[in-house]
């Protein structure tokens, strides 16, 4: 299969990466030859067979219920493109 | 020829007092000032932070507190989030990003006294097979300025090819420690997933990635992964394991280690320089001792098409907290919340990093998830259990690292594929969990290196050292420099 402009366009918008028009060209046809390359797996036979989701066996550990951080707000929003009074500054949501 | 320098023997000079840490430290940063215009090995170096770090080991050292490694110079991947430094992982995306804490790698790095020379240049979010697609321009491999050094931990692995530090970090999701290690001509380990900890290691594929040493030789590599490898609480998928010591079977003979040959690694993609190559390290190793078995692993060539359905999905949840709110680069205009997202994540990250997070969107979406996900996860399975059947025959897996030796520059631009396709040795271990690692043995036609693909079972990373370790006392490739 492979993937037209509309699909590209829709995959953009749910991966939120705008998409110029100039781009779309060129990245479809590198999305289809990766696409080439993935449907690859369509032909192996999977019956039965349990997913593998992870390199090990995991098991989530489970920890004590206490306060493990310290309060670090400042130092880890000195790293954020805008912020006031400690809160992250975004374009208004809700009117 | 002398010698390249060694993690050892820069710790034996430490440790015999002909040479301080500081001394190290200027005479590497000399070093780095001079050549590294011409591979862009490094992409930050700050002489005060380094220096610092040296006055701290010389002090330790003087105090009589020193260990083995106190005041050897490393370079560290600039994956890897470390206070004092810039942690931008190829991306404009974080150019302008400090991180506010260390790695669980940094942290072990500064506690067994390892002194920080700078940060070295990677593929963008560890994303290629070259290092073409950093932000921050293409590395060089030493071997020939006209070619790629591999990637994508490419600075980590030039840095030591040139001998701008004897040792360096590397991370590897489907062969970025190895297929450096194998075109730079030098040595590196990934080892078994779980084992070095992921914590303040950028993500990129979490369940494939992990971080490593690289160095020249097997036994710095284990000396390193002596002080990298530990269990961190903070890293959900950091193995709880008693300490081992990865240098325990350095000296041990090879009689009687049964080397598996998968036949499927000697196919038609290889080229004859690098058959010639590694089909002369394996008679080396018969000489030693070893016997080589053949084995198959049947689905490895569904591991290209598995790992480029797996670590995309993984990467497009990952690389979703990069939004211009918490951390990294804004776009400069925008309207709405969306219109912001959609502009900074346009202009931040570049082709290849948006291409693998539009494949990996689409892979998770509705109506798709089963068809290429699910079914990703279900190959992956097999390609697990093709490595357990093979390990019923034999101790270690050896191979090629690479099909070919490194890339000339810009040769992949306009066909990603062909670069992606390069990764067929190695994608399968990441896959499976295993330990891999690449050793120098010999070099191509264009004189440029080749690597031996050493892998393990489960946590046989000193069994692989070991091997590797006694090759390397019986050839001298891992000596060659592009000086000598």
């Amino acid at each position: 299969m492979s993937l037209t402009d509309q699909e590209v366009r829709h995959i953009a918008k749910l991966a939120r990466i705008e998409l110029p028009d100039a781009e779309l060209e060129r990245t479809r046809s590198h999305l289809n030859s990766m696409l080439g390359l993935i449907e690859q797996l369509q032909a192996i036979d999977t019956t039965g067979v349990e997913p593998m989701a992870h390199a090990t066996e995991l098991v989530l550990r489970l920890r004590e219920d206490r306060v493990t951080e310290s309060d670090r707000r400042a130092a880890y929003q000195a790293v954020a493109p805008a912020v006031e009074d400690g809160l992250y500054l975004v374009p208004k949501v809700i009117e | 020829m002398s010698s390249p320098e060694t993690v050892k023997s820069l710790a034996a000079k430490l440790a015999a007092g002909e040479a301080s840490a500081v001394e190290l430290a200027q005479d590497y940063l000399a070093r780095i000032r001079a050549a590294n215009a011409a591979l862009n090995a490094y992409v930050e170096l700050n002489d005060e932070q380094t220096l610092t770090e040296a006055r701290a080991a010389d002090a330790l050292r003087a105090e009589g507190r020193a260990g083995l490694l106190t005041g050897v110079p490393i370079a560290h991947k600039d994956i890897f989030c470390q206070t004092g430094w810039h942690a931008r992982c190829g991306s404009k995306m974080l150019e302008s990003f400090a991180a506010p804490y260390d790695a669980g790698l940094i942290e072990r790095s500064r506690a067994a006294g390892l002194v920080t020379l700078g940060r070295t240049n990677m593929d963008e979010f560890a994303m290629g097979s070259t290092n073409e697609s950093s932000y921050y321009g293409a590395v060089r491999n030493p071997w020939n300025t006209d070619h790629v050094p591999g990637g994508s931990s490419g600075g980590s692995a030039a840095a030591i090819a040139a001998g701008l530090a004897p040792a360096a970090s590397g991370t590897d999701t489907g062969g970025s420690i190895r297929q450096p290690a194998a075109f730079c001509g030098i040595s590196g380990i990934k080892p078994t997933y779980g084992v070095v900890s992921r914590w303040g290691m950028i993500a990129y594929a979490s369940s494939l990635d992990q971080g490593g040493p690289m160095a020249r030789t097997a036994e710095d590599c284990a000396l390193l992964l002596n002080a990298f490898a530990g269990f961190d609480e903070r890293d959900s998928t950091s193995l709880q394991r008693p300490a081992e010591d990865y240098t325990r079977a350095l000296a041990q003979p090879l009689a009687g280690l049964r080397i598996g040959v998968p036949k499927e690694f000697f196919g038609d993609g290889m080229s004859a320089d690098v058959r010639a190559a590694v089909e002369a390290a394996l008679a080396t190793f018969r000489t030693l001792g070893a016997v080589t078995v053949e084995v198959s692993l049947p689905r490895s060539g569904m591991a290209v098409p598995a790992y480029y359905v797996i670590a995309p999905a993984e990467a497009s949840s990952n690389l979703s907290r990069f939004d211009g709110v918490r951390y990294g680069y804004r776009a400069p205009e925008y309207g709405n919340l969306d219109d912001m997202y959609a502009k900074t994540r346009a202009q931040g990250f570049g082709a290849e990093v948006k291409r693998r997070i539009l494949i990996g969107t689409y892979v998770l979406s509705h109506g798709y998830y089963d068809a290429y996900y699910l079914q990703a996860q279900k190959v992956r399975r097999l390609i697990a259990e093709d490595y357990e059947a093979a390990f019923a025959q034999c101790d270690l897996i050896m191979g090629p690292t690479t099909p070919n030796t490194a890339y000339r520059i810009g040769q992949n631009d306009e066909d990603p594929l062909a670069m992606y396709l390069g990764d067929i040795y190695t994608t399968s271990i990441n896959l499976a969990g295993l330990p891999g690692m690449s050793i120098p043995a010999g070099f191509g036609a264009d004189g440029l290196p080749v690597g031996l693909q050493i892998v393990g079972r489960w946590f046989d990373e000193a069994r692989m050292l070991g091997a590797a370790h006694q090759f390397q006392q019986a050839t001298d490739w891992h000596l060659r420099t592009p000086e000598n």
